[in-house]
C-alpha cells in the first residue's frame, strides 16, 4: 500500500494524438496535467469531442489503434508508467485501474454468470484460486451492496436490474484492488433514483477503501453531488481546474461560465435559457412564416383543447390461448387520462419503464391502445387515421443520428412530408419551404444541400424539428428530445422549441425523466409511474408544492446545481 | 422448458400434416396412379379391381386420412420401379448421405470456424486475404465443377483417392459405414470435400461479421478494460457470443446438405438418397418421390426444433422465458 499522500495518478502536460488518413494530425488530448489524491473524487467535464474520454482511455491502455501518446508523463500511485511505444506499457488494466463503463446494460457479457466475470480478473491477476476468488467475489457483492449476494452470483446479467447491473460492473472494477477507478458517464444510463444510489456507493468507495476516482462526465448535477476537484475540458485542452466549489459557483474562465450557465436550473423557471449565440432577425423572421403558413391550413375547431386523452390503455403481448392460463401480457400503460391545450408545452415525465414513450407512440398512431379514447381536435384517434390527422400531429424522436435518412440530402428529407401532404403545388416551391424552414430551426440556408452526417448532433435535431414542422403539425411530440445532446446545444434547442410555440403557435407535448428540463419548457405536468399518471399540475405548484410521494422523491434526488451548493454553503 | 417443447411439438405436428397433405396430393393426382401400376395390355375389369384395391374409389378425405395413417405406421407404400416398399429403399440409401453430410459439416466447422475468427482478428494479414479470396472462389463454382476438378486432379491425374462410389462398407446390421474401412474413409475424402465447400464459406463469412460485431460491444470493451489475456477475451468471451448464429446457420445447413446433397451424389456416383431421388424423377417413381418429400419435411422440422432446445441451453437470456 502507498501511503495517503502519494497521488494515485499524477498526469504531466499527456498529449494524445490521432494520424488522420489526409496526413494531419488530430490532437485529441493537448498537455493536460491532472492529479487525484487517494480518497478524491476528480471529475473531468466537457461536451462531446472535449476529450475527456481519451484521457480514460489512454489510462487504460483502451487508445482506438492509430491514436497513441507523443508526450507527457503517467504515474499511477508513484509509478512511472513507459510511454515510448505510445501505449501505456506497465499498466495492467483491471489490476491497477478499475474501470466503469457507461451503460450496465451493455458492458457485461449476456453469457456469462456474475460470478464468472467478477472472478476472471481475479484468476488472471491475483493468481487467486477458485475457492479464494468465489469467497472474495462474495464479499464484494456485499460492499455494493446487493440483495442476496450468494444468490446473485450465480445469475445471468439479464436477471438484475440496471443498477443492480452497475453495482456488478463497480464490484468488478475493484476486483483487484485497483488505487485508481476510471468512471466514464457511470450514471449516464440510469434513472435519477438509482443514479443517487450508485453516486452514494462511489462516494463512500472513496472515502472508506481511498480509491482514488477520475469521473468522467457530461452532467453537471453529478458533478456537484460527489466530485472533489474539477477539470473542465474544451477541444482536448484544460479550460479551468480547482476544488469543485470553486469551479461551479465562481467559474473564471469564459468557456467554463458558458458551460456552467447552460445547465438548466431545477429551482426556477427562466425565460430563456442562457447560451453564447442569440438567433439572427432572418431566424426569427423565418419562424414567424412557418406560422403564417400553419394558420392558413389550420384545421379543427376553435376549443380549447388540442388534444384531450382519456382511460388510455396499452397493452404489449399476447393474451394465453389457453383459458386459465396466466397470460403474458404487460400492461405499459394503464388508464391515462390527460388535456394538451392549444399552444400549451404539456410535459409527462417519469423513469425508464414508466410508459411515457408508449403514451406519445399512441398518439402518434406507432401504438394501438388496447382501450381508453384520444381526441384530437374533434377526432377520435385509432388505429386508422386520416390523412389530415396524420399531417397535423409530427414527432421528434430522441436519438437525432438514427432519425435522418443517411441517403436523402436534408432539403429532401423535408421537403418529402410537405409534397406527401401536398403543402406545396410543385417541388420547387417545397424546397423553398425546406429553406424556410431550416431557416426557423437556425441552421444555414446551405446546408439543404448536404447529407445528414455532414452535421453534429445538434444541427440534426434542428433538421428533425425542420422535418416536423414540415407538414405544419397543430401537435408537436417531442419525446426526449435533447437527452441525447451536449447542454450547451440542449439550451440553444429548448430555447428553439419555446420559440416555435410563441413565434408558430405550436402545441407540444413534450416527453423527458430530466425534471430541470421539464421546469423550463412545460405549463403543466403529469408525473408518471408505472403506466399511471400519479400527479398532473400546472408547472410552478408541482415543483413549488408536490403532492405525491412520488414526484417528492424524484425532486429530492434530482442532482442539481444549485441546491447542493446552498446546502455545502450552509454547512460550513 | 416443457411449455416450450410441447408448444414447439405441436407447431412441428401442424408443419408435418401440410407437408404430408403436400405429399398426398402429389401421389394421388400426379399421372395415374393405377396407370403406371398395372401392367401394359391390362383390360379395364383388371384396372378397376386394383383401384379399389388401392381404394381410390373412397372420398378425397377419407384417402388423405387413410394416406395420413399410413404415413403414421411407416407404409409410405411401393416404388414403381423397383416394387420394393419405400421405407425400406430409402433406409438403404439412408447411411451413404448421412455419413457424407456428417463428415461434410464436420469439416465445413472445424475449418470454418478458425478461419472466421482469423479474418475477423487480423484482416489485414496475407492468411485472411488468401482465405477470404480462396472461399470466395468456392462458393462462387457451382458443385458439379468443383467435384469434377477434384475428381480430375486427385483421382485422374495423381490416383491418390477413388473418384466414385463409398468403397468397402462394414455391415452393421441396419446401418452400412463407410467409417471402418481404409477405402470407404477414402472415398469420403473428395464428396466431402465438395459437399462442405460452401457450408464452409458460409459459416467462415458468418463467424468473421458476427465475430467483428461482437468484438466492438461494450462487454469486450470491458473485457479489456479489466486486463483479461486477450486470448480469453476472443477465444471464449467473444467467441461464445459469435456462435450463436451459426448454431442455427449449421442447423438449417445439415437439412440443406442432406436434402440436396443430389449433385455431389451424382457426380461422384454416390449411393446415397439424392441418387435416389434423381433416378425416381427421371422414372417417375411418384411414391418414392411423395416419400422423399416427407422425409425432408420431417428433417427439416426436427432440426429445426432442436436448434431451439439447444438455444436455450447456450443463452442464458431464452431460459427464463
Amino acid at each position: 500500500m502507498t501511503d495517503k499522500t502519494t497521488p494515485v495518478l499524477d498526469i504531466r502536460k499527456l498529449r494524445v494524438e490521432y494520424p488522420l488518413a489526409n496526413g494531419d494530425t488530430l490532437v485529441a488530448v493537448k498537455d493536460i496535467d491532472l492529479l487525484i489524491r487517494p480518497g478524491e473524487i476528480h471529475a473531468l467535464v466537457g461536451e462531446s469531442g472535449a476529450g475527456k474520454t481519451t484521457v480514460g482511455n489512454a489510462l487504460m491502455g483502451l487508445l482506438q489503434a492509430p491514436g497513441k501518446i507523443v508526450a507527457g508523463s503517467i504515474e499511477i500511485a508513484g509509478k512511472p508508467i513507459d510511454l515510448r511505444t505510445g501505449r501505456t506499457e506497465g499498466i495492467v488494466p483491471g489490476r491497477d485501474v478499475g474501470a466503469i463503463f457507461q451503460d450496465p446494460m451493455t458492458s457485461l457479457n449476456p453469457l456469462f454468470t456474475v460470478e464468472s466475470q467478477l472472478c476472471e480478473g481475479m484468476l488472471t491477476h491475483l493468481k487467486l484460486s477458485q475457492k479464494q476468488a468465489k469467497a472474495r467475489a462474495l464479499e464484494l457483492m456485499k460492499a455494493v451492496g446487493i440483495p442476496e449476494p450468494e444468490r446473485r452470483l450465480g445469475s445471468y446479467p439479464h436477471q438484475l436490474s440496471g443498477g443492480q447491473r452497475q453495482r456488478v460492473v463497480i464490484a468488478t472494477a475493484l476486483a483487484c484492488g485497483p488505487q485508481l477507478i476510471v468512471a466514464d458517464e457511470p450514471t449516464t444510463a440510469l434513472d435519477v433514483s438509482v443514479q443517487a444510489q450508485i453516486l452514494k456507493l462511489i462516494r463512500d468507495l472513496a472515502d472508506e477503501r481511498g480509491v482514488g476516482v477520475l469521473l468522467v462526465t457530461h452532467n453537471m448535477g453529478v458533478v456537484a453531488e460527489i466530485a472533489d476537484r474539477v477539470t473542465i475540458m474544451q477541444n482536448g485542452a484544460v479550460v479551468e481546474s480547482g476544488s469543485a466549489r470553486e469551479v461551479l459557483t465562481a467559474p473564471k474562465a469564459a468557456y467554463a461560465r458558458t458551460l456552467i450557465a447552460a445547465v438548466p436550473p431545477i429551482e426556477t423557471r427562466l425565460e430563456r435559457l442562457p447560451v453564447p449565440s442569440e438567433e439572427t432577425q432572418v431566424t426569427l423572421d423565418a419562424r414567424a412564416s412557418v406560422r403564417a403558413k400553419s394558420t392558413k391550413s389550420e384545421v379543427g375547431g376553435k376549443d380549447d383543447m388540442v388534444l384531450s386523452v382519456r382511460d388510455l390503455a396499452v397493452e404489449y403481448g399476447a393474451r394465453s390461448l389457453i383459458p386459465g392460463r396466466k397470460s403474458s401480457v404487460f400492461r405499459a400503460v394503464k388508464g391515462v387520462s390527460f388535456d394538451v391545450r392549444r399552444g400549451e408545452i404539456f410535459g409527462l415525465v417519469g423513469e425508464s419503464g414508466c410508459g411515457k414513450t408508449t403514451v406519445a407512440n399512441t398518439i402518434a398512431g406507432l401504438v394501438t391502445q388496447s382501450s381508453g379514447t384520444i381526441d384530437f381536435q374533434g377526432t377520435a384517434l385509432g388505429a386508422k387515421r386520416e390523412k389530415s390527422v396524420r399531417k397535423s400531429l409530427q414527432m421528434v424522436f430522441q436519438d437525432p443520428y438514427s432519425a435522418l435518412n443517411p441517403r436523402l440530402r436534408i432539403n429532401a428529407a423535408i421537403a418529402e412530408p410537405i409534397l406527401f401532404y401536398k403543402l406545396a403545388s410543385n417541388a420547387e416551391e417545397a424546397r423553398q419551404d425546406a429553406k424556410t424552414l431550416l431557416e426557423a430551426v437556425g441552421l444555414p440556408a446551405d446546408a439543404g444541400s448536404r447529407f445528414s452526417h455532414a452535421f453534429s448532433g445538434g444541427q440534426r435535431q434542428r433538421i428533425a424539428i425542420a422535418r416536423a414542422l414540415g407538414p405544419r403539425p397543430s401537435l408537436l411530440i417531442c419525446d426526449e428530445p435533447t437527452s441525447a445532446l451536449d447542454v450547451s446545444v440542449q439550451a440553444q434547442l429548448l430555447n428553439l422549441l419555446k420559440d416555435l410555440r410563441d413565434l408558430a403557435g405550436l402545441s407540444m407535448l413534450f416527453i423527458s425523466h430530466d425534471l430541470a428540463v421539464i421546469r423550463q419548457m412545460c405549463d403543466r405536468i403529469a408525473v408518471m409511474k408505472s403506466g399511471e399518471i400519479v400527479e398532473l399540475a400546472e408547472t410552478e405548484t408541482l415543483f413549488t408544492a408536490p403532492k405525491h410521494d412520488y414526484t417528492r422523491e424524484l425532486l429530492r434526488l434530482a442532482p442539481s446545481l444549485d441546491r447542493i451548493l446552498s446546502r455545502q454553503t450552509a454547512a460550513e | 422448458m416443457l411449455r416450450l417443447l410441447s408448444v414447439r411439438l405441436l407447431q412441428a405436428a401442424l408443419v408435418m400434416l401440410a407437408v404430408t397433405a403436400i405429399a398426398f396430393v402429389m401421389f394421388r393426382f400426379v399421372g395415374d396412379p393405377v396407370a403406371s401400376m398395372v401392367r401394359e395390355g391390362a383390360t379395364q375389369a383388371e384396372k378397376d379391381a386394383l383401384r379399389l384395391a388401392l381404394g381410390l374409389d373412397k372420398p378425397i378425405l377419407t384417402q388423405f386420412f387413410d394416406f395420413v395413417g399410413q404415413v403414421l405406421t411407416g407404409n409410405l407404400g411401393t416404388s414403381f420401379r423397383y416394387q420394393q416398399p419405400v421405407v425400406n429403399l430409402l433406409l438403404s440409401r439412408l447411411p451413404a448421405t448421412l455419413e457424407l453430410v456428417i463428415v461434410a459439416t464436420f469439416l465445413a466447422l472445424a475449418i470454418g470456424i478458425p478461419l472466421g475468427v482469423l479474418c475477423a482478428l487480423k484482416p489485414n494479414s496475407f492468411l485472411s486475404r488468401l482465405t477470404q479470396a480462396t472461399t470466395l472462389v468456392g462458393i462462387s463454382m457451382p458443385t458439379f465443377v468443383t467435384g469434377l476438378l477434384l475428381i480430375l486432379v486427385f483421382a485422374v491425374n495423381l490416383r491418390w483417392l477413388p473418384s466414385s462410389g463409398r468403397g468397402d462398407l462394414v455391415d452393421l446390421g441396419l446401418w452400412k459405414t463407410g467409417f471402418l474401412t481404409l477405402s470407404g474413409l477414402k472415398s469420403l475424402i473428395l464428396p466431402s470435400i465438395t459437399l462442405a465447400l460452401f457450408q464452409l464459406t458460409l459459416i467462415m463469412r458468418l463467424v468473421r461479421s458476427e465475430m467483428i460485431d461482437v468484438l466492438s460491444s461494450d462487454y469486450i470493451r470491458f473485457a479489456f478494460a479489466r486486463g483479461l489475456p486477450r486470448a480469453y477475451i476472443y477465444g471464449r468471451l467473444a467467441l461464445r457470443n459469435a456462435l450463436m448464429p451459426v448454431v442455427t446457420v449449421t442447423g438449417l445447413q445439415i437439412g440443406q446438405l442432406v436434402a440436396f446433397a443430389i449433385v455431389t451424389e451424382t457426380v461422384f456416383q454416390w449411393p446415397g438418397m439424392g441418387l435416389l431421388f434423381t433416378n425416381a424423377v427421371g422414372y417417375p417413381d411418384v411414391p418414392v418421390l411423395a416419400a422423399y418429400l416427407l422425409f425432408v419435411g420431417f428433417l427439416f422440422v426436427m432440426i429445426n426444433m432442436v436448434v431451439d432446445i439447444l438455444y436455450t441451453f447456450i443463452d442464458p437470456r431464452l431460459r427464463t422465458r
